[in-house]
């Protein structure tokens, strides 16, 4: 169950805006993702994923690509890993530390360890922080994730030349502007170990792309790689703001992490529910369903109807426990979900599931709207 | 009257030529505009309306009708409607009534917003094949749904759905009385929307009960006079609707008078024939947001907590914040009317300058219950001056989930806006209760014309959602990001929430 | 079902209380008795049944008998505002004072008041046919007393008082019914268009049943209710506000 403890609300990350780019990204129609989950928790290193991913070349323009890793790193698996973007390592730096040390304490500072890649124009300096909040310094009421929000909202909204991207415990992000096996090779991604993977090769369309644009998108122990374009982003975000939300990352996909934040934490519904409301089965479908069933699937959709995103999409979004995928209802982007063993896979591609896994056992497209849940034991 | 009289609103001629003398025109015009002499139909100009009546029904085309053949000196500021009221109340000194809505020459928001579509990036959805929902619950949503799961992995479910109309497209059919309107245009609207899946209101003059096979279908309304009220009448509708205000007169009350209360409208509005019909200003048991709220438990606890209950207010300036308290007050939907509403009579200051217009309210009110949570709690229904598929969508990508119309579906009726209702004479057996005129709109036949309309309507929304990628009217409902603004000033984008043509998103 | 059953009211939320009362009627109950009733509004709301008879002991909360049709409801202690609102038919008697907007929009039925009512007492009461709504105040009202009357009668008994109604505002705008005023009524708090009118045997004979019926629901034996002078005040035309307008 993807469950307890993220907290996304009154966050605003006015990252695009500092960063002097012009806001809005959608990911457009062409992007790859690729997903995997190993259920009994065994590590698995990101070589294998990196090369699935260069295999969905055609899928992106080179313009973005990242990888998110569950699992990354173990010996500080109780603090929140903090990872920055910063212009240079004098002002900003010197200012995010000190924000940093008035809600908690640094345990370690250090530079994300990159190799320099012919191709990839390095243009910000990856920096990451193993991090720990005093309990209670932000009075009695405020949890760790208030106080990882509230920096957040600092951070990228006051702080130019510094942008926070990744404040999941034990999760990395690695993304940049560039093609998968640079930026894979620019971050040495073969060389981290974790029990669930996600990926993504981006193809922006309404903007040219940025490091902060890139995917995955993190926020606490939720990410998210998305491959669509929302239409009702608008009626999306409006909704979302009414419950505290502030949509400010000026892409579509954040309203996948906040929705899916809302409905499956703060009220409670099962994973299979939240993303049924997010991709809910057509009226028609609904009236013809068994009593029982069509009065869930009529108040679902009555009290989710701002909820409900449209045009197309294929999304996966983790947490800790596990990755969900799913398409929108009418299946306008492509989905594949495999299974090998304690592996479920999902991805755009087939062939990128077979890059990773010669022995599917089991491989199918999920029907529209129809979510794939991997959980870990 | 020592002034003389004004200038003659329209002048008719008879092209003696194509006439063939069959006095179509005699027998039309219920104004006594066309007579006959000799071998010729002769006109009195003055008599028209320019309703068209006589136009539609001559046979060989032989009709000319000129606006405003002697105008005045024109002048920007005394136009010839500020000289002419002046005249009227020079001699009369009473308040000016009129008919139909707004006539103030300032453009419709609605034609300054401009509605996106999808190119490359992702594709729009083909209403032809793809599934497009227009379905639109209108009531009471949870703002979050409750389950548990049973041992065996099944999922009860916890949460209860307040009752909520069912409305096939967003487009309903606002309250028009009966005795402000004929039986048979009741019946004709009636029977449209109960065709076309969706609903309209009774307006405050009870329920016929010829309108009893469409009850359904039918939004009941309780306004200030409580005419046509009794347990009967709530509990025959399939929803309830409070009026305190209407976009044509906000904060006044309405007359209906005497001479139109005849036998049967009598009847539906439970008052002696030939009574004035007089809808106080407020409710004289709704002084404060408390009592309204008291009202509408009133009618729910009457009827048993199973009709969803609206309240109806004219768009004032401060229209987001009473709605924001309506939302709280248990009702179930609040009707947002705009300055541009239509009515049978209303005094011409306040029909042209009370209220603002529909727009700018939707997107206020929608705005407000968010900020304060409650949107769920409340369908948003929108009126005044909506006359065609594009400013519905506009108006639900504004915040609306549907809206109602009045005058446009009148209009399919044969209706053309001349603004006499008030004379009680409508030649298209609309705005009268003369047996003869009412007989020349057949509800068996009209009732088409209106499930016309909204089907059309409902067709072109479709496509327009389409074009912008989206198969659920529930992400069209308050995108404003579908929305642009062309030649709007920076206010007002900024109460619409909604960007310039040309920026990006 | 017994004919006679007893609701204890303590604490109980009007729905759950209209629930019960709605259900004893259906299962047959002639005679309802509330007890420790405090403030529960909606009371006998929209309730059907001729010869159904509510007790309520205790103070019922407002628009008691909102759109009842039928039953008859006796409260032994004051009332709120606007018993008898856009009743339809039935009665109500109220062994006390009652407070503004009383009857409001009644359309048939009919509400004694043994005491003294607040303003806008008996507003849009309207009649139709057979339905004819009826409000008989034993005491004194406050102003605006039937206004925009469309029908029905309202009688202030006026007892204990010379100048009952002495406050503005009688019957403004009436275009039907009639209001019998026990005592003086000074020209200068009619509205505008109610007008006096003479009050004949025609009158008395008219309003006695009704005044009769008080007597006997309060136990009052007074004579004088029924010999003395009522002021009589009725619509100076159907059309009260005909000459406030001009079209277009």
């Amino acid at each position: 169950m993807l469950s307890h403890y993220t907290y996304f609300a009154d966050i605003s990350c006015l990252e695009s805006l500092k960063w002097g780019k012009a806001p809005f990204t959608i990911c457009g129609s062409m992007c790859g993702i690729i997903s995997v989950i190993d259920r009994s928790g065994e590590p698995m290193n990101g070589s294998a994923i990196k090369n699935a991913l260069s295999l969905m070349n055609e899928r992106g323009n080179g313009e973005g690509a990242g990888y998110a890793v569950y699992g990354a790193y173990p010996d500080y698996a109780d603090y929140y890993a903090l990872h920055l973007f910063y212009d240079n390592l004098v002002e900003p730096k010197a200012i995010v530390e000190q924000e940093l040390e008035k809600w908690g304490t640094i345990e370690v500072s250090e530079m994300i360890p990159t190799s320099e890649q012919p191709r990839l124009r390095r243009e910000h300096i990856p920096w990451r922080y193993f991090y720990k909040p005093y309990p209670k310094s932000m009075g009695t009421a405020a949890t760790e994730e208030d106080i990882l929000i509230h920096i957040m909202n600092k951070i990228n909204t006051e702080i130019p030349g510094a942008l926070l991207f990744s404040t999941g415990k034990n999760i990395g992000i690695f993304k940049a502007s560039g093609w998968p096996e640079d930026v894979a090779e620019f971050y040495r991604i073969q060389d981290y170990e974790g029990y669930q993977w996600l990926a993504h090769n981006r193809y922006p369309t309404n903007t040219s792309g940025w490091w902060g644009g890139a995917h995955p998108f993190n926020l606490l122990d939720w990410t998210v790689v998305h491959n669509g374009e929302i239409t009702s982003y608008g009626t999306n975000r409006r909704y979302l703001e009414s419950f505290g939300y502030k949509c400010t990352m000026y892409t579509d996909t954040e309203v996948v992490a906040y929705l899916t934040d809302l409905l499956a934490r703060r009220h409670a519904l099962p994973l299979e529910l939240a993303l049924k409301a997010l991709a809910p089965p057509f009226w028609d479908e609904i009236d013809n369903m068994p009593e029982n069933e069509r009065q869930l699937n009529t108040t679902i959709r009555m009290a989710y109807g701002s909820a409900l995103m449209n045009g197309p999409f294929a999304i996966v979004v983790a947490n800790s426990e596990g990755i969900a995928g799913i398409t929108d209802r009418i299946k306008l982007r492509p989905l594949v979900a495999a299974e090998a063993g304690e592996r479920l896979y999902i991805s755009s591609e087939e062939a990128a599931i077979r890059v990773m896994e010669q022995d599917l056992e089991h491989i199918w497209m999920p029907r529209a709207g129809e979510p794939v849940i991997g959980r870990v034991r | 009257m020592p002034i003389g009289s004004t200038p003659p609103k329209y002048r008719v001629r008879i092209d003696n030529d194509r006439c063939m003398l069959c006095e179509q025109c005699i027998e039309n015009c219920p104004y006594g505009t066309f007579r006959k002499e000799g071998n010729k139909i002769l006109v009195n100009s003055r008599a028209c309306t320019g309703c068209h009546r006589c136009i539609a029904m001559c046979p060989r085309d032989a009709i000319d009708l000129e606006e405003k053949p002697v105008d005045y000196r024109s002048h920007p500021i005394w136009t010839r409607e500020a000289r002419e009221a002046i005249y009227n109340q020079a001699r009369t000194g009473k308040i000016i009534l009129a008919g139909m809505g707004n006539i103030l020459e300032v453009p419709p928001i609605f034609d300054r917003l401009l509605l996106d579509a999808c190119q490359v990036t992702n594709p729009s959805i083909d209403p032809l094949r793809e599934p497009m929902e227009l379905r639109t619950y209108i009531g009471k949503k949870p703002s979050k749904v409750e389950v548990a799961t049973k041992p065996n992995g099944d999922i009860e479910l916890l949460t209860h759905l307040a009752p909520n109309l069912k409305c096939e497209t967003p487009i309903m059919i606002g309250h028009m009385s009966y005795g402000a309107i004929s039986l048979n245009a009741q019946l004709s609207l009636a029977r449209g929307a109960a065709a076309q899946g969706t609903f309209m209101g009774t307006g405050e003059g009870g329920l016929h009960k010829h309108l009893y096979p469409y009850q359904d279908h039918m939004i009941v309304q309780v306004a200030s006079g409580r005419f046509g009220v009794d347990i009967d009448y709530l509990e025959r509708g399939a929803a309830i609707e409070i009026k305190i205000g209407q976009g044509a007169k906000p904060g006044i009350g309405g007359h209906l008078p005497g001479e139109k209360v005849d036998e049967s409208v009598s009847g539906t509005r439970m008052i002696p024939v030939s009574s004035d019909a007089i809808s106080p200003a407020p409710h004289h048991d709704i002084y404060s947001i408390e009592d309204l709220a008291q009202l509408v438990r009133g009618l729910k606890e009457a009827t048993e907590w199973k009709k969803p209950v609206f309240v109806k207010i004219a768009a004032v300036h401060n229209v987001a914040a009473i709605a924001s308290g309506i939302a709280r007050s248990s009702a179930d939907a609040v009707v947002i009317d705009g300055f541009r509403g239509g009515t049978g009579a209303a005094p011409r200051v306040f029909r042209d300058h009370v209220g603002i217009p529909i727009e700018a309210a939707v997107a206020a009110v929608d705005e407000k219950l968010r900020h304060h949570g409650v949107r769920n709690e409340v369908s948003v229904i929108a009126s005044g001056g909506i006359r065609d598929s594009a400013d519905v969508t506009k108006t639900i990508a504004l915040g609306a989930d549907a809206v109602y119309i009045g005058t446009a579906a009148l209009i399919s009726l044969g209706c053309r806006v001349c603004g006499s209702c008030y004379r009680g004479l409508c030649p298209w057996g609309i705005a009268t209760q003369r047996p003869d005129l009412v007989a020349r709109l057949d509800p068996d036949i009209m009732w088409e014309n209106v499930s016309n309309l909204i089907n059309g309507w409902t067709l072109e929304i479709a496509e327009l959602m389409g074009a912008a990628g989206i198969n659920s009217i529930e992400s069209l409902r308050g995108n404003r990001d579908r929305l642009r603004a062309y030649m709007l000033d920076e206010n007002l984008m900024e109460v619409l929430d909604v960007k310039t043509v040309g920026a990006g998103a | 079902m017994a004919e006679k059953i007893s609701i204890d009211a303590e604490g109980l939320h009007y729905t759950p209380l209209n629930q019960q009362i709605r259900a004893a009627v259906a299962a047959g109950a002639k005679e309802i008795v509330l007890d420790n009733v405090n403030g529960q509004r909606f009371i006998g709301n929209g309730l059907r049944g001729k010869d159904v008879r509510i007790t309520i002991n205790g103070v019922p909360g407002g628009d008691l008998g909102m759109f009842m049709s039928g039953p008859t409801c006796i409260v032994h202690a004051n009332a709120e505002h606007a018993p008898g609102n856009t009743m339809d038919a039935g009665t109500i008697y109220i062994h006390g004072n009652a407070g503004d907007a009383v009857a409001h929009s009644m359309r048939g039925g009919e509400v004694y008041v043994k005491g003294n009512i607040g303003y806008r007492g008996g507003i849009h009461m309207k009649e139709y046919q057979d339905k004819k709504p009826v409000l008989v105040v034993g005491g004194r009202t406050r102003a605006f007393l039937g206004e925009y009357m469309a029908g029905g009668l309202l009688i202030v008994l006026g007892r204990g008082y010379t100048c009952p109604v002495d406050e503005r505002g009688i019957g403004t705008g009436i275009h039907g019914g009639e209001i019998f005023i026990r005592g003086e009524v000074p020209e200068k708090h009619l509205g505008i268009g109610a007008t006096k009118k003479p009050f004949t045997e025609k009158e008395r004979e008219l309003i006695r049943p009704y005044i009769k019926k008080y007597c006997i629901e309060f136990g009052i034996d007074d004579p004088s209710l029924f010999e003395d002078e009522y002021v009589r005040i009725g619509p100076a035309s159907a059309r009260p506000f005909a000459g406030k307008y001009t079209w277009e």
